[in-house]
């Protein structure tokens, strides 16, 4: 062990437990495969009446502080909350909107966090709208902010934006006086063109391109701190990510070996041979190892502007993550043999969550080349 | 009861101590681990050390005094582990005496057993064994033929083990044969023995490793008289006993005498040792496959410390609950067969060197550590058997 990655801290308590043990629950309860599926075809990707039981939980109040009508219970919690989503391919805004509330209250105003902050807790559904091109490294942006009497104009458009079709606001990044900020955007501002739909590989989630070409702002509505808020919701975004696909990887799992403990072929069950059996004890290392790095993640977060330890936590969680579901799904569907390659096997939608998410807020290598900054040198 | 006070104070003490009577670099490469003990200069060495650290009273600490312990809270001992392992000082050697045949003594041998063994074991002076595995056998301690038959009082043992380590040192071993060959489950017939070693009938063949080392014996009995009052417990309980054994080495708090019975290899070894190196004029820690590499590295390494803390954490582990403490050997041995194999990768042509050349990097101790490494990666189970065990009973797939 090196002095960096000495820490080990790693809490999670028993309010949390009792919050997973519910997540659980409800995620099985409302989202099973055949629920997923029927989404599929839906325009926004979820059910409206499941995302109001989910306010209702108080899910979207549970990492805002109680001044701001939420639950103050952290990060750690919404790990657990996620990470059950993702076991259950449960796709709602949760996530979108976690990591926009996030951004004002590590980056708003007074102002910011009185308005918005209450709304989150109650429904409200805000997105990040960061990207300008396919590299996630990226620490310039092509949008933006230009002066217009005591208005300000935004210029250009956002990639991949998750869940825009729904969103209330938007958090988007931009130039202004030679320093990039985060801005604040009621969806009511946009011009009626200003979303389009891609299609997008993992077909249980929704994102647009969005045009904020034209959209008028005040100062007011530029988060105050948003250089640290830009850089901690990136991990933050990260790490979300990350719990999300571990759920993923520990659901793709289970259906590997329900498929090995039932399929026969030339006389045996198809999971005593050693070919399939160990590579499927590797999945469940990999998912393991990704399981202990999002918890210890989520335990080194605090309120704080994210530390060398909790950039590293996140960091490491999102690499493993990654590549522990798209190793997963990827042999998911070798292993189901020619059911594998159909569209009815559940495998697909387990590789195509992790083709979906290996990219957003960073690859593994991505993270890899930011850990050896802060690791080797 | 120790206070936060006295254990800072004596950790101080024992820092201090270390810092006095480290030994100089002998001028050989020592023992990474006690299965590496291939010399009478390396045994020799290390005889001396453990009696050192024991004479300055810090090995054995939670035993009672009157075995050669001092009768402290196991604190002390894990204390001076702590010290003794930062500072890298050589191993407690005997280990199959401190860490598994003294506390099974102390925890249900008599009085007089516990006089008769345990103080040579804390000294040194008497070095124990351990004999459980057989030739064509493994890992597999159900298949064990090696039997002991009641003759008077004594008991008549024909068989042979293998992968006895220091067999040609040791003056005991903890010994598992067979008493009842007609036991309805194979376990039940086993039987455990503290068996002296140097008595006629028994002999020893040392087995050269890999690395062209020795350090592990085959073991025969041929007729070999064990006395009768050797056996612990009943006839048949053997299994049961062996399996307590194991649970001993844990620490200070389940028994075990302490002191260090290895020397760790961390990233932060590796990451030390490729600063040195260079290609083309630069560093080679500046090349971004490298660098990618180390990176992967250090998150499994990562990763298998908090395993250990999230193992605590039993809502955390809920969909399969023994999948850590199950896989913890895989994941482990693996990985620093991984890390070390990547090692000599790093020293390009100087990995050619082996001990004994003066250029080699380390003095060859990577190369040594690499092929040592399989000891734990065949040891106690091939990876390839562990990995059955967790598909069987971490994941419920079918047996082979």
């Amino acid at each position: 062990m090196t002095s960096r990655t000495a820490n080990m801290a790693f809490a999670f308590t028993d309010e949390q437990a009792m919050i997973l043990d519910s997540a659980k629950s409800f995620c099985a309860d409302k989202s099973d495969i055949g629920t997923v599926r029927s989404l599929i075809a839906s325009d926004n990707g979820y059910n409206q009446q499941v995302w109001s039981e989910m306010v209702e939980l108080g899910w979207t109040g549970i990492a805002i502080p109680e001044q701001y009508g939420g639950s103050e219970l952290g990060i750690g919690s919404t790990v657990a909350l996620i990470e059950s989503m993702g076991r259950h391919l449960l796709s709602t805004p949760y996530i979108a909107t976690t990591l926009a509330s996030q951004a004002i209250m590590r980056g708003g105003s007074d102002q910011h966090k009185t308005h918005w902050l209450p709304q989150v807790a109650e429904g409200s559904i805000g997105t990040l709208a960061l990207l300008d091109n396919e590299d996630w490294g990226a620490i310039t942006t092509s949008c933006n902010l230009s002066e217009s009497g005591d208005k300000l104009i935004l210029e250009g458009s956002k990639l991949l934006v998750s869940d825009a079709a729904v969103a209330d606001f938007f958090i988007v990044s931009a130039n202004h006086n030679g320093a990039q900020v985060l801005v604040l955007v009621a969806a009511s501002s946009l011009s009626p063109d200003a979303l389009s739909r891609k299609v997008l590989i993992d077909e249980t989630k929704r994102a647009c391109t969005v045009n904020f070409s034209g959209v008028e702002v005040t100062p007011n509505d530029i988060l105050p701190q948003s250089e640290t808020a830009l850089r901690d919701i990136k991990l933050i975004g990260a790490l979300l990510i990350a719990a999300e696909s571990t759920g993923t990887c520990a659901a793709t799992l289970d259906t590997v070996v329900s498929y090995l403990t039932s399929r026969i072929q030339f006389g045996r069950l198809i999971g005593s041979y050693q070919a399939l059996k160990h590579p499927t004890v590797d999945i469940l290392i990999q998912m393991d190892s990704a399981r202990s790095l999002i918890y210890h993640a989520a335990t080194v977060i605090s309120v704080q502007p994210l530390d060398q330890d909790a950039e590293i936590a996140c960091r490491m969680a999102k690499a493993q993550a990654t590549e522990a579901l798209l190793f997963a799904g990827d042999r998911a569907i070798q292993f189901h043999g020619g059911m594998g390659f159909t569209y009815d096997c559940d495998a697909q939608l387990f590789l195509r969550r992790a083709l979906g998410s290996q990219h957003q807020y960073g690859d593994a290598q991505h993270h890899r080349l930011h850990l050896a900054g802060l690791l080797l040198d | 009861m120790a206070t936060d006070k006295d254990l800072q104070e004596f950790r101080a003490e024992v820092a201090d101590w270390i810092k006095h009577n480290q030994p100089a670099d002998p001028g050989f490469l020592l023992p990474q681990t006690f299965m590496e003990v291939g010399s009478e200069q390396v045994l020799d060495f290390l005889r001396e050390w453990q009696h050192k650290v024991w004479s300055a009273g810090y090995l054995g600490m939670a035993w009672p005094e009157k075995y050669g312990g001092r009768g402290l809270s196991p604190s002390y001992q894990n204390i001076a582990d702590e010290e003794m392992k930062l500072a890298r000082v050589p191993i407690c050697f005997n280990v199959i005496g401190l860490g598994w045949a003294g506390p099974l003594i102390l925890d249900k041998g008599t009085d007089y057993e516990r006089e008769k063994y345990l103080k040579g074991i804390l000294s040194a002076e008497d070095i124990w064994c351990q004999g459980f595995s057989e030739p064509n056998h493994g890992s597999d301690l159900g298949s064990i033929q090696t039997r002991a038959e009641r003759d008077g009082d004594h008991y008549l043992v024909n068989g042979s083990k293998i992968w006895t380590t220091m067999g040609n040192y040791a003056k005991y071993m903890i010994l598992l044969a067979r008493t009842d060959s007609q036991a309805e489950r194979k376990y039940n017939g086993l039987s455990f023995f503290l068996a002296p070693m140097h008595v006629d009938g028994i002999s020893t063949q040392p087995i050269k490793k890999l690395t062209g080392e020795y350090g592990f014996t085959e073991t025969f009995f041929t007729d070999a008289r064990i006395p009768a009052d050797c056996i612990m417990g009943e006839e048949g309980q053997g299994w049961r006993i062996a399996m307590q054994t194991l649970q001993y080495e844990r620490g200070a708090e389940a028994g075990a005498a302490g002191g260090i019975s290895i020397l760790s290899i961390v990233m932060n070894d590796l990451l030390k040792m490729a600063a040195e190196i260079e290609r083309e004029g630069q560093p080679l820690l500046k090349d971004p496959l490298t660098r990618d590499n180390l990176v992967k590295f250090l998150i499994e390494e990562k990763a298998l410390h908090l395993a250990e803390k999230r193992i605590q954490t039993p809502a955390l582990c809920a969909d399969y609950p023994n999948s850590l403490s199950l896989s913890g050997k895989l994941r482990s041995t693996e990985f620093y067969r991984r890390m070390r194999q990547y090692a000599l990768n790093l020293q390009g042509a100087q990995s050619a060197l082996y001990v004994g050349d003066k250029d080699a990097v380390d003095g060859g101790f990577w190369q040594r550590a690499y092929m040592n490494n399989f000891s734990t990666t065949i040891g106690g189970g091939t990876s390839q058997v562990q990995a059955n065990i967790v598909g069987e009973h971490v994941l419920g797939l079918p047996k082979d």
